[in-house]
């Protein structure tokens, strides 16, 4: 990658735009397909994601890192965009509260396995894994 | 007696007084919130936006015009009417308009042998309904003053559950548009089958230098969860519209009930002026007729 080379991101809610700036690398997760990284110049993409956290490497290398629950990743000349009905910033979360649903949705887990609560255990482990709080396994 | 007229006429005063601080405080209030719900109209435009141009170069460039939301329904025998009203009153005409609108189209079907169905937003608009004899759908309610995303997902759902499970052909929104603080229409926008107008326009090409675009998953199933999705985003739009609008007709309604409280305050004060003049006129003509029957009294004694 040639250093300088910078494309344009933004993280946008229907309520709000969360993020808007340059960014020389950004990190998700597709539905089907596993993470995925756009560097500056990448190819037309379309894709559904999946909870995840997002990391968005700055220009002055700093790393954001977002917690989108699903959504929509559009690439296209230089632009990369994530569209989510719902992703928050990793400086807007609760994590007392995000590892009391992890924990919640872990327990009820155990007893019988429903989407629902499979997707709270996903969105949880997006939130604590933004915020750093997510021990790796 | 006289004097009691005047008491009456106080307390009225005290009364309108009382209610004209009331509006006044409803006026301001309706009319910050006018400022907070044009942000908010305007912080939705960029999603909104965004998902209406991946739609168009889905639409433009993929094979998947087959979709269920875009192909008109050959027989269209039930349209299902959203109509966006107020969760209170107080706010003029604003509900009036909306749910006299939504009544007509409602009428106009029941005269073509068509049937319809009514998914009130609102407490007004489920209540109007209701009142009236109409058949309802699922109401929702509680969220007109400042709508959230989850409740235009939750309506978004519905509607789209009743129109995959063919239980309506056509979903059209009925609300008020906001078009500046002193312009709000009412208008009725087709929602689902999405209008073709609405999605093309796409060149199926992504900005920019480049092939087109990839695709994870396929092309048709990206289209299948983002059209709920655009689905969605209208409604939000439609609900942010329509509570912006509500606070602005709120606000004229509530100035001028408040200017009304201000004549009718003047008006009763001069009323109860005349009528303290007239008991004060009556006090003195008695106290001077007194005086001059005592002092004629006083002078025959003296003689």
């Amino acid at each position: 990658m040639a250093s300088g080379a910078t494309m344009k991101v933004e993280v946008v809610s229907p309520e709000r735009v969360l993020f808007s700036g340059a960014a020389t690398q950004l990190i998700t997760r597709t539905e089907s397909g596993g993470e995925i990284a756009f560097l500056p110049g990448h190819t037309s993409f379309l894709g559904v994601l999946t909870e995840n956290h997002t990391r968005i490497f700055l220009e002055d290398g700093r790393v954001q890192s977002v917690a989108v629950h699903g959504g929509f990743v559009e690439a296209s000349g230089g632009h990369v965009t994530l569209l989510s009905d719902n992703a928050e910033l990793a400086e807007d979360i609760d994590v007392a509260r995000a590892r009391a649903a992890k924990e919640r949705a872990e327990s009820l887990l155990r007893g019988e396995h429903e989407a629902s609560v499979a997707a709270d255990l996903r969105r949880a482990d997006a939130r604590l894994s933004a915020t750093g709080g997510l021990v790796s396994k | 007696m006289a004097g009691g007229q005047e008491r009456i006429l106080r307390s009225r005063i005290r009364s309108v007084q009382a209610t004209k601080k009331i509006t006044r405080a409803m006026e301001l209030i309706a009319a910050s919130r006018i400022v907070k719900a044009q942000q908010r109209v305007q912080s939705a435009v960029p999603y909104s936006e965004m998902i209406t141009n991946v739609v168009k170069d889905l639409v433009a460039g993929g094979s998947s015009t087959e979709s269920a939301f875009l192909k008109p329904r050959e027989v269209v025998k039930t349209t299902c009417y959203v109509a966006i009203a107020a969760d209170r009153g107080l706010c003029g005409g604003y509900n009036a308009g909306v749910l006299r609108a939504t009544e007509g189209e409602v009428k106009a079907d029941v005269l073509a042998n068509k049937t319809y169905a009514v998914v009130p937003v609102g407490r007004k608009s489920e209540n109007y309904f209701k009142f009236r004899g109409y058949s309802l759908m699922t109401p929702f309610s509680g969220f007109s003053d400042a709508p959230k995303y989850e409740n235009a997902k939750a309506i978004g759902q519905y509607v789209v559950d009743l129109f995959l499970k063919k239980e309506v052909d056509r979903v059209e929104l009925v609300y008020t548009r906001f078009v500046s603080a002193g312009t709000q229409e009412v208008v009725r926008r087709p929602l689902i089958p999405l209008e073709r107008e609405a999605v093309e326009g796409g060149d199926g090409k992504p900005e920019g230098p480049g092939s087109a675009y990839e695709f994870e998953p396929s092309a048709e199933d990206i289209l299948g969860s983002l059209l709920p999705r655009y689905v969605e985003a209208r409604i939000y739009a439609a609900l942010l519209n329509a509570a912006a609008s509500e606070h602005a007709f709120r606000q004229r309604a509530m100035k001028s009930a408040t200017d009304n409280a201000e004549d009718l305050i003047k008006g009763l004060s001069r009323t109860m002026n005349r009528a303290r003049q007239d008991s004060i006129t009556t006090e003195i003509m008695e106290i001077v007729g007194g005086a001059e029957a005592l002092s004629g009294a006083n002078n025959k004694t003296g003689d």
